[in-house]
């Protein structure tokens, strides 16, 4: 219980259910700030006793339980260490993955209970052979899928989200009002929430550390030069500060980013445009799908809240390869693909390489 | 039916002590009126004073009502404090490691805002301040040292501390002793003259100060006092209306006065049987530990400690498992002292004590008060071994984790 509204009306949802229910805040700071600021939506003292009185409302007992020194590792630090090596993390999918389904989980399970229960907007279906099943939520506009698309079938059987069904946010609101939620209309969050004011380019220069480095152009020819390589992310137009002009005059786009010789890769819209991606690091939500050299369908998603595009899938050499219909924007390595068969999610994995849509030199003469 | 056994947070309040505050709030009238319903509380006011002051051992003067230990420690460290910078700068404040947050925050608060330089003296594997480095402390920052303090019985592991001999060491450098009595209330006679003639206490040196609050006895929460020893001078944090020789402005609070008063003596008429009867408890309880959970190991000084209280080191089991766990049973106990948003935090008493983290985060404090029964401990003895075996197996929240492994 994050002390938000989506958790407090699914903990509420599950004890209507009729599980017994306990309440659990997670603590993943040592050093919590006393009050709630800008858009983050947990971590702070204030957070904690929002959930705690959503807890006393539903009348279920309510625990703090500590996990900052594994979220510092597991999250925080890899989040440095992914944008040191010139990858876009995604640390809300990371905290999944490690904390809420994995350290918290265990523990739960350890301590005696069956499941952990959240408020993600997703869905579990059984399937008739009995497996258990990750959907997106019936809610397009919310659906939280993307984000779970690390969890695997063990992790599968020990999860609820009673939020999967829910037509819209405005509902949960209108629900957490009813049953007299203090935070029935607490902001959403949207940053990320060990980045106290926001400012994630600012926080991880302080920990990177800043460098001047070289921009070049597809040719490698430099075209200007920059203070860290982690500050970009591929498809970033702005605050590039070139100081050679394009040939053809045209925007030019982050391409590449090389935290290795500190470069920044820029060249023409058009050459973001990526015709494949791969990664040897995937998992599977539940049973997992017969692939080999011969493609099947599925859709691909390499954003949270981006649309799926309908893609060839082929498992060669332990590396699963995707070949999106249409070239999919702005993809970077680090970033995760979650794959899917109609609203079903079949798994992920984390791009480790991508192939342009469009050849070096074919921009130009486009 | 709750199996309660965390006193030493809070006892529950005596229902004579409900029924005579409940009496004295239906009456009305500010004890600093002038006129006939202000001198009627003014009455209450001050018998409720002399009760209290009667079972301390000091003048009613010398007692000031507070709202509790907090502010009884805030008010006596920094008063004294700042008190005795007037005639010339004295920076440094000696306290014992361990002690209540009360007492660290504020050396800690007159460190980062007034110069002041804490003196902290370590304690030994059982809790036990070391006094020959407080003699020797004393001997090279006597006259630089602004006030001294100790709390007497440590609130979580229980041992007592030679409190009379580092009064001795204060009053023979001069120097004001504050003795945070809060924890040991109820527990140990208190009797400031005694204690001031038994530690060479005179004047303004020596043992001068010392706090205690009514939740701790079956008062009400919300009053304690500080005793000042009419020798010293302790400027107020809070300036208003002169109440209370000056020391503490604000409208007091007759009903509670009343309702600590009845604590107070209550706890004094009964006090040496009671603590025989949960000495007996306790050792009940430690004997039932041991034979359950051989693993377990108690800590503080295994003689001298407040009978009420037993405190565990459970290896391999984080002590808020360990609460949880027994909390879902309906047996409440305690990690120790815990911060405002409920982190359970590693006990700073097991790390001042040398203890490293993982023990101090495998703590549980157990504390018996005057409803605790044979049949409360057994409880808990019958709830313990199921718990520990399940905490166990989630072992340490820093621990790997098998699911979630990447590939």
């Amino acid at each position: 219980m994050s002390g938000g509204v989506d958790s407090a009306v699914a903990a509420a949802r599950a004890v209507d259910a009729g599980h017994e229910v306990v309440g659990v805040h997670l603590a993943l700071s040592r050093m919590p700030g006393t009050l709630r600021t800008g858009s983050r939506g947990c971590c702070t003292i204030e957070d904690s006793m929002d959930a705690q009185r959503a807890a006393n409302l539903i009348g279920i007992p309510y625990y703090v339980w500590d996990f900052s020194e594994r979220f510092k590792l597991d999250v925080v630090d890899d989040f440095i260490a992914e944008y040191r090596a010139g990858r876009t993390p995604n640390p809300c999918m990371r905290c999944n993955e490690k904390i809420k389904f994995a350290a918290l989980l265990e523990k739960a399970l350890d301590l005696g209970f069956d499941a952990v229960v959240t408020g993600h907007y997703a869905t579990i279906v059984t399937s008739p052979e009995g497996d258990r099943e990750l959907h997106r939520a019936s809610a397009w506009a919310k659906d939280q899928s993307y984000v779970l698309g690390v969890l695997t079938a063990e992790q599968l059987a020990h999860s609820m989200f009673p939020l999967g069904a829910t037509p819209s946010k405005a509902e949960v609101r209108a629900e957490a009002a009813e049953r007299g939620f203090t935070v029935a209309n607490k902001p959403d969050s949207h940053d990320i929430c060990f980045i106290p004011d926001g400012d994630t380019k600012g926080w991880l220069g302080e920990r990177v550390g800043t460098e001047t480095g070289q921009v070049l152009d597809r040719d490698g020819a430099v075209v200007g030069s920059h203070e860290g390589a982690h500050a970009f992310t591929v498809g970033q137009r702005k605050g590039l500060h070139l100081g050679v002009p394009a040939p053809d005059g045209r925007p030019r786009f982050v391409l590449e980013v090389r935290p290795k010789d500190n470069t920044v890769v820029v060249g023409p819209k058009e050459a973001l445009a990526i015709g494949e991606i791969a990664g040897s690091r995937f998992t599977w939500a539940g049973r997992a799908p017969e692939v080999g050299a011969e493609a099947i369908p599925c859709d691909v998603q390499i954003r949270a809240h981006a649309d799926p595009v309908p893609a060839a899938l082929t498992l060669v050499g332990g590396e699963l390869v995707v070949h999106p219909e249409t070239p999919l924007d702005g993809v970077a390595p680090g970033q995760t693909a979650v794959l899917y068969s109609g609203t079903r999610v079949l798994g992920q994995f984390t791009i480790d390489r991508t192939v342009s849509a469009v050849p070096v030199g074919a921009a130009a003469s486009a | 039916m709750v199996v309660y056994l965390d006193h030493a947070a809070t006892t529950p309040v005596r229902s004579e002590v409900i029924e005579a505050y409940a009496s004295a709030m239906a009456t009305v009238g500010n004890p600093a009126s002038i006129h006939g319903p202000g001198q009627q509380a003014r009455r209450l006011l001050e018998e409720a004073r002399e009760r209290v002051a009667a079972t301390l051992g000091c003048d009613p003067i010398e007692l000031v009502f507070t709202s509790g230990g907090t502010e009884s420690i805030n008010l006596a460290l920094k008063g004294l404090y700042w008190h005795r910078q007037q005639d010339r700068r004295r920076a440094a404040v000696l306290a014992p490691a361990g002690e209540h947050h009360a007492t660290l925050d504020t050396v800690e608060w007159l460190e980062r805002h007034e110069g002041a330089s804490p003196l902290w003296i370590p304690l030994d594997d059982l809790g036990r301040v070391s006094l020959d480095t407080a003699a020797a402390r004393f001997a090279d920052h006597g006259p630089d040292i602004a006030v001294a303090t100790a709390l007497w019985a440590n609130n979580e592991v229980g041992t007592i501390q030679p409190v009379v001999r580092l009064a001795a060491l204060a009053a023979a450098s001069e120097v004001p002793f504050h003795l945070d009595a809060v924890s040991a209330y109820g527990h140990l006679p208190i009797d400031l003259a005694d204690l001031r003639a038994a530690s060479g206490s005179v004047g303004a040196g020596g043992l001068v100060a010392l706090s205690v609050s009514a939740h701790k006895i079956g008062g009400p929460v919300g009053i304690g006092a500080l005793v000042v020893s009419r020798a010293a001078v302790v400027e107020p944090l809070q300036h208003g209306g002169g109440q209370q020789r000056g020391l503490r402005s604000g409208t007091q609070d007759v009903a509670a006065a009343v309702g600590f008063a009845v604590a107070a003596e209550l706890m004094a008429l009964e006090r040496t049987a009671e603590q025989e009867r949960l000495s007996a408890l306790r050792d009940r309880l430690v004997a039932g530990v041991r034979a359950t959970v051989p693993e377990a190991e108690l800590t503080g000084d295994p003689r001298e400690r407040l009978a009420s209280n037993a405190n565990f080191v459970f290896p391999g089991a984080q002590g808020d498992s360990m609460l949880f766990l027994l909390d879902l049973a309906g047996v409440a106990v305690s990690t120790g002292s815990a911060c405002q948003a409920g982190v359970p935090e590693p006990s700073h008493v097991l790390l001042a004590m040398g203890r490293p983290e993982t023990e101090a985060r495998s703590v549980l404090r157990i504390t018996l008060g005057r409803t605790t029964t044979e049949g409360d401990v057994d409880d808990f003895l019958q709830a313990l071994p199921r718990a520990y075996a399940q905490a166990s197996r989630a072992g340490s929240a820093d621990r790997d984790t098998a699911l979630g492994a990447r590939p």
